[in-house]
């Protein structure tokens, strides 16, 4: 695995993966820590030994809101904080499901979307919907 | 070594609040500057250490020595939002209990209601948030309250009376900027901006600033007004990004209180007068559960019909706060300000009978960093 010093920064690996319809997030290979988003050096115990690993893709809804706009402009949309099985916490939204449906605690499966810009991002649907 | 009681304030002056129309952020900021030296009676150029943090310019320290015609022993540039200044008082105690400095000067202004009308910033999203648009900073804010309400049962009622004690607040401070009757049914039936927030849950924005000045203790009597005392400081840092705050429902305060009530030798039953950073109505009640006035989970219930209002069991943001009197998108000074006011017992008709214990509380970034300031009169000490 590429470490400090090597190749492209834990940014740019994770966009690149992205791009190509890959989510992974890092491991640490010291204490065991699921790590997002992706760092140089742990922040729980500071290695450098970062791994990147896939998911299971399975998290449940911590927090959410739903932002208002005009139909004009575009219409309403949600953001939301999604807690992954693996421990770690990511801003994402949920699509497949009206607004007001989404609440704290609903199961949420992860797949690649589209972001704001058009360019790849992990998005949530709820569990047992098809994408 | 403790700080407690070695730093006074002893100049305070408020600027530009409101809309100050053709004059930038730092004429703002300068006119706080004179008004507190001259509250202070001190010369400019005694002024031997300068803090500040302006909107937009990311040297706004180095930008204040040049428009005072002064070179500091010491420029403080620390940023970290709206809590700033608070902790440039911190800063500014070390140097003068070192000696490092004689005259500390701290001052912020902003012209962002008459230059843009919102938010001025210079930070963007974070790559991580950015795709999902959040609104920056208000949806950040509005998943705190929305994760608050799930875990807690705080209802959109609670929130809204937050934002109707300030007003009531604002009401007996003629320099407030928003002054009209505001009722619970006229906050939940307000522009929803971010689920659960609306507009009335949502500071100002106001242009505006001010200035304060610290001395030694040792010779804090030497000016015309009563000195004010820092008694305490504390500080936490938990994040940057809302994705990154472990518990949206307990922030740094819980960290920054502990400390500035340790160094201060008090407790939050102790305290006569709060002014806490209310960017939104989420705020208040957060904070005065992490700084121990209520239990956590229990801040909707204390602040609902009119705890935290004139008259009710604890006086909060008596000048009105950021969400009915000034915020001209950073607040931290005015906290100071009018804790200041508070302990001259010069505040007028929000005046807190017998005022001697202060408690100012600084918010920066998305409930981020959290600084807290004890204060207190010579009684105090």
């Amino acid at each position: 695995m590429a470490g400090i010093g090597q190749g492209p920064g834990p940014d740019a690996v994770f966009a690149a993966k992205l791009a190509e319809g890959v989510f992974e997030i890092q491991k640490c290979g010291s204490c065991g820590t699921h790590v997002f988003h992706p760092r140089v050096i742990c922040p729980a115990c500071g290695s450098a030994d970062l791994k990147w690993v896939a998911l299971t893709g399975r998290g449940t809804v911590y927090a959410r809101t739903v932002v208002r706009r005009k139909p004009e402009r575009g219409g309403d949309y949600n953001v939301v904080l999604v807690d992954l099985e693996e421990g770690v916490r990511m801003m994402s939204r949920i699509d497949g499901i009206a607004h007001d449906q989404i609440v704290a605690g609903l199961k949420v499966t992860a797949s690649i979307g589209e972001g704001a810009e058009g360019d790849p991002a992990v998005i949530f649907r709820p569990e047992g919907e098809a994408n | 070594m403790s700080l407690r009681g070695k730093a006074a304030i002893v100049g305070a002056a408020l600027a530009g609040c409101g809309e100050a129309h053709g004059k930038s952020s730092m004429e703002i900021t300068i006119e706080g500057v004179h008004g507190a030296l001259a509250d202070a009676g001190i010369a400019l150029g005694e002024v031997d250490a300068v803090a500040t943090c302006q909107p937009l310019d990311m040297l706004s320290g180095l930008t204040l020595a040049q428009e005072l015609g002064l070179n500091p022993r010491f420029t403080m540039n620390n940023r970290m939002g709206g809590s700033s200044f608070l902790s440039h008082t911190l800063w500014a105690a070390m140097l003068l209990e070192l000696r490092l400095a004689d005259t500390v000067l701290i001052c912020y202004g902003s012209n962002q209601r008459t230059a843009s009308g919102k938010l001025m910033t210079a930070l963007g999203l974070p790559t991580y948030e950015a795709p999902y648009r959040p609104l920056f900073p208000l949806s950040s804010y509005a998943l705190a309250a929305d994760r608050h309400m799930t875990q807690f049962g705080t209802t959109r009622e609670q929130l809204a009376d937050v934002a109707v004690a300030a007003r009531a607040w604002a009401q007996k401070n003629p320099d407030a900027f928003m002054r009209d009757p505001l009722t619970r049914e006229d906050v939940i039936a307000s522009r929803p901006v971010s689920d659960p927030l609306r507009v009335r849950d949502c500071c100002l924005v106001t242009d505006g600033g001010g200035a304060i000045v610290m001395r030694r203790a040792e010779t804090a009597k030497d000016h015309p007004k009563p000195p004010v005392y820092l008694l305490g400081g504390g500080e936490g840092t938990t994040h940057r990004d809302i994705s990154e705050m472990e518990d949206l429902t307990v922030t740094g305060a819980a960290q920054s209180g502990r400390t500035a009530m340790g160094m201060a030798g008090v407790k939050p039953a102790d305290i006569d007068v709060v002014q806490l950073y209310d960017a939104f109505t989420i705020n208040v009640i957060l904070f005065l559960e992490d700084l121990g006035f209520c239990n956590k989970g229990e801040g909707g219930p204390f602040v609902a019909n009119g705890g935290i209002a004139p008259g009710g069991h604890l006086p909060v943001n008596t000048n009105g706060g950021g969400l009915s009197c000034v915020h001209p998108g950073m607040y931290g000074i005015f906290t100071l300000i009018e804790a200041v006011r508070q302990l001259r017992g010069d505040a007028g008709d929000r005046q807190i009978d017998g005022a001697e214990l202060a408690l100012a509380h600084g918010n920066g970034g998305v409930l981020s960093s959290q600084v807290t300031n004890i204060l207190g009169t010579e009684a105090t000490l």
